[in-house]
């Protein structure tokens, strides 16, 4: 996998904020089709590397390379026009809306008819629905929700919801898939279902997949790579083996006697 | 009715596609939208899968295992392996990858069609213990992607592959369809049984068809009716429905998932529309629950007018006289209630309501005919083409089965079991001669091992599986499922299980429904953290107790049965589940097994305790076993004295 060019590069990436040193020069690369972990102990960096990843953060120092081309200052929906979505830590859809709708706000970006035409539902407003609503119904079909197809998301159970964030993600077609713990809080037939939805995206669609994730078994089972971060630092890196044996892991994780 | 008169199945299919080529045949919904195939388009894939698998070497005689959900495309399964002689043998798709073992090997199935990549994964996990087993075909491609075994092969691909073979071979598929004889083996049905391993039952064309038809006549099913099949395909009783749909021209819809066949059925409006009793009382609890929730209005109206049902809308269905202040009443009562209600569940175009399986309680029943659906139970077996006794219209009651069907013949044997004579007796247990010889007499009547009477006005009544009507120490019936029936009727309670053969006195296990009963914690405000935890609340076992004591009045009004009232209960910490065992696949109880696993439970019903500490263990989805330990409480219950009540 390793043989083709990185889709994104992050080199010597630092980020703080005021005295706190979020991230220090840290850097690797994210290789297209792969599925990475990124783990570490609580406060490691982890999901604010993933926020630098899709530009809601900028880095104070370091260089991002994203197909080949220096990434500049940019906002987090010019990431999601070039490719790049994502889920969160603790689920952000629309509560109050259905499971199609919540999914539908995933095309968005995809969408050229305005907003009057849009309100009126009318012409191509009507055509481009029906295009859009098909991929959206590829996605519920995939993740095997049909059953809570219009049920409001706020009623669903939390594992659900995770799928339809996951959905609404997906219907972006993205080329790297952000998820931010997505098996935090399921117990262990939805972490199954999970993993494999995971892994599914990743075969059948051929995404590049970073995941935080702090369940090992999951990590191990399911990366090609992990990267391991500690106080902000990038302390390991490798395949989920590689990375096991490590003796700085296992020690920013047991602890170390100073 | 439709004039079908083809003798084989798969000639009654190619039939259809003849005469009434355009009508729609099968319905799916794909993508959120419903997708209809004609008995055309069905004829022209039936016959581009069956080249397929002749050209991958499929063979008259050879079994052809069916395992997923129903699908259109399952169900061609049957009909292609049946054009060219091989025999589908259809298995539970819940069933673990054990369960399918058995029947792999005892069948010796050449090639296995699969829904998807879980069906799969369970052959492949086998595959080495099953020696005959040659071809993997599933349906859905995902997930499949790096599957690379070449024995493993897409559904579409080989659909392509046949398409060529047919051309190369014009004459085979025709061929090898007139061939086919009305007497042919076109399926078999493994039955679980509550007892020992599975039994091959083995039906012919002529079985189902006249099974089929029979069924068509008395409901008068033709070309404009459509159905939803949602009950698994390795049950029998989905097969009658779907050579039933054969041989009228009627229309089969598949739900688009499991969890969505309330909302398929909303969607399709189904003239005929067969549920298990569980479906029917499950609707039933969450309009109920849905009423309890509406505004005050509402609430009234729908409880003034399910009265004016109860007085009369029986009478209006079956055709008997009501006067006109109660029509006027009930015609009103359609415009409010009952019309939004059957709409909103998607059965106001339904002529037909079949149930089936197990008892429907009195209550459910009867609800659902007082507002106009006309819904009917039907008895069979397996052995029997699914068709023995069903109610006919105008003359359909809870506690009965109905009269024998057209061509069907019913007696009961001096011991009080049931034998049936029909059309539809099977061909005889596959490689089971002796199980055969067992089950049907030599002039060719069927033990369906059911004890019943019939009563005087013709109709039969079902008691309890005839093996399992013991004594109590007093000498008196002790009929277990009799018991267990009238409590599963109460929505609180989703599995008993009665004791008392060879005992003074009955006990029951209970389990719990998980929703009913979740619903009544939430209401009360009772936090809980699991099903087990639940199920051992003080509450719970205060509400169970109640449910126990109305049953225990029931049957002191009835002197044979009065001294089998309940004396102790106790509330199990799991649900009984088929994947441990305790249940069959269509949710029969397990008794030796029960015994076998809960002795120490059953024996501690019969002592003094209060409660009894358990080892638990669970199988997983997957077949791993998870172990945990919990405290079972054990409760009296009140009886009533003969001649108090």
């Amino acid at each position: 996998m390793n043989v083709s060019d990185p889709i994104l590069e992050l080199e010597n990436i630092s980020l703080s904020f005021g005295a706190v040193h979020a991230l220090a020069d840290v850097s690797f690369s994210i290789y297209p089709g792969e599925v990475l972990a990124i783990i570490g102990p609580n406060g490691a960096g982890k999901t604010t590397m993933l926020n630098v990843i899709n530009g809601v953060y900028h880095p104070s120092e370091g260089k991002i390379n994203y197909k080949g081309q220096v990434r500049t200052r940019m906002r987090p929906h010019q990431t999601a026009v070039q490719g790049i979505a994502r889920t969160f830590q603790n689920v952000a859809l629309f509560k109050g809306m259905n499971t199609v709708d919540n999914i539908m706000t995933g095309r968005n970006l995809k969408m050229h008819t305005n907003i009057l035409l849009q309100a009126l539902y009318w012409g191509p407003a009507q055509r481009e629905e029906a295009v859009h609503r098909e991929a959206v119904e590829k996605v519920i079909d995939f993740l095997e929700i049909e059953g809570v197809r219009k049920t409001v998301v706020g009623r669903l159970p939390f594992g659900l919801q995770k799928r339809v964030e996951l959905g609404r993600a997906l219907a972006a077609e993205p080329e790297i898939l952000l998820l931010d713990e997505p098996m935090a809080g399921m117990n262990l037939e939805e972490k199954e279902d999970m993993c494999r939805f995971v892994l599914d995206v990743n075969e059948e669609f051929g995404t590049t997949i970073v995941l935080i994730e702090h369940d090992m078994s999951v990590v191990m089972d399911i990366s090609d790579r992990v990267v391991v971060l500690d106080y902000g630092r990038k302390i390991s890196e490798g395949t989920p083996d590689e990375v096991r044996g490590d003796q700085r892991v296992i020690d920013a994780y047991l602890g170390v006697a100073h | 009715m439709s004039d079908n008169q083809a003798d084989t199945v798969p000639r009654c299919l190619f039939d259809n596609a003849e005469k009434i080529g355009g009508a729609p045949a099968f319905g799916e919904k794909h993508l959120g939208i419903w997708q209809i195939y004609s008995w055309h388009d069905t004829a022209a894939e039936v016959r581009a899968l069956a080249c397929g698998l002749a050209a991958l070497g499929l063979e008259r005689g050879d079994m052809v295992a069916i395992i997923g959900d129903n699908r259109p495309h399952l169900y061609w399964v049957f009909f292609a392996s049946q054009s060219l002689g091989a025999v589908p043998v259809p298995m539970y798709q819940n069933g673990v990858a054990a369960e399918f073992e058995y029947v792999l090997n005892h069948a010796a199935v050449r090639f296995a069609v699969v829904e998807d990549q879980e069906q799969t994964d369970k052959l492949l996990e086998i595959k080495d213990q099953c020696p005959s087993l040659e071809r993997i075909i599933y349906h859905n491609p995902r997930g499949m992607r790096s599957y690379e075994q070449s024995f493993v092969h897409s559904y579409t691909d080989i659909q392509a592959k046949g398409r060529e073979y047919d051309v190369q071979h014009p004459d085979y598929f025709e061929h090898e369809l007139a061939v086919g004889k009305a007497d042919d083996v076109v399926g078999i049905f493994y039955t679980s049984g509550t007892t020992g391993t599975p039994k091959g039952v083995q039906l012919t064309s002529k079985n189902l068809l006249s099974s089929a038809r029979d069924f068509n006549g008395q409901e008068g099913l033709n070309q404009r009716d459509r159905q939803v099949n949602y009950a698994p395909m390795a049950w029998i009783g989905d097969h009658l429905f779907m050579c039933s749909s054969l041989s009228a021209g009627s229309c089969t819809n598949c739900p688009e998932s499991p969890e969505t066949l309330l909302v398929d059925v909303k969607e399709i409006g189904p003239t005929m529309f067969f549920a298990a009793p569980a479906i029917w009382e499950g609707l039933l609890t969450t309009i109920t629950i849905r009423m309890e929730d509406a505004s005050r209005l509402k609430r009234w109206l729908f409880q003034y007018f399910l009265a004016v049902a109860r007085r009369v809308g029986v009478d209006l269905l079956d055709g008997r006289s009501v006067g006109l202040a109660n029509r006027l009443r009930y015609w009103l009562g359609e415009l409010v209630i009952y019309g939004p209600l059957k709409n909103n569940l998607g059965l106001t175009h339904t002529r037909l309501a079949v149930t089936g399986g197990a008892p429907l309680g009195e209550d459910t029943f009867t609800f659902y005919r007082s507002i106009g659906i006309n819904l009917k139970q039907l008895y069979a077996q397996t052995e029997c083409s699914a068709y023995a006794t069903l109610h006919r219209n105008g003359d359909a009651r809870q506690d009965t089965v109905g009269p024998p069907c057209a061509n069907c013949e019913i007696k009961i044997a001096e011991g009080g079991e049931i034998l049936v004579k029909s059309p539809g007796n099977f061909a005889g247990y596959f490689k089971n001669p002796e199980a055969t010889r067992e089950t049907m007499t030599d002039d060719g009547w069927l033990r369906t091992g059911d004890a019943g009477i019939m009563t005087d006005d013709g109709h039969l009544k079902v008691v309890d599986r005839a093996q399992d009507v013991g004594a109590l120490n007093d000498g008196t019936l002790f009929a277990p499922q009799y018991i267990e029936n009238k409590l599963k009727f109460f929505p609180n309670i989703r599995e008993a299980v009665a004791h008392g053969n060879e005992r003074d006195h009955v006990t029951v296990f209970i389990n719990i429904d998980l929703e009913a009963v979740g619903n009544f914690a939430e209401r009360i405000g009772l936090g809980y953290s699991g099903y087990t935890d639940l199920s051992q609340r003080e509450e719970v076992y205060d509400l169970i107790r109640q449910n126990i004591e109305e049953v225990n009045q029931d049957l002191s009004r009835d002197s044979s049965l009065s001294s089998s009232q309940i004396q102790r209960f106790l509330i199990l910490h799991k649900e009984l589940d088929a994947d441990d065992g305790e249940l069959t696949r269509t949710r029969k109880i397990r008794r030796s097994t029960i015994a076998d696993r809960y002795g120490e439970l059953i024996e501690a019903l019969y002592s003094d305790k209060q409660d009894i500490a358990v080892e638990a263990s669970v199988t997983l989805e997957d077949g791993r076993r998870n172990t945990f330990n919990a405290n079972l409480r054990i409760q009296d219950v009140a009886t009533v004295a003969v001649g108090e009540s």
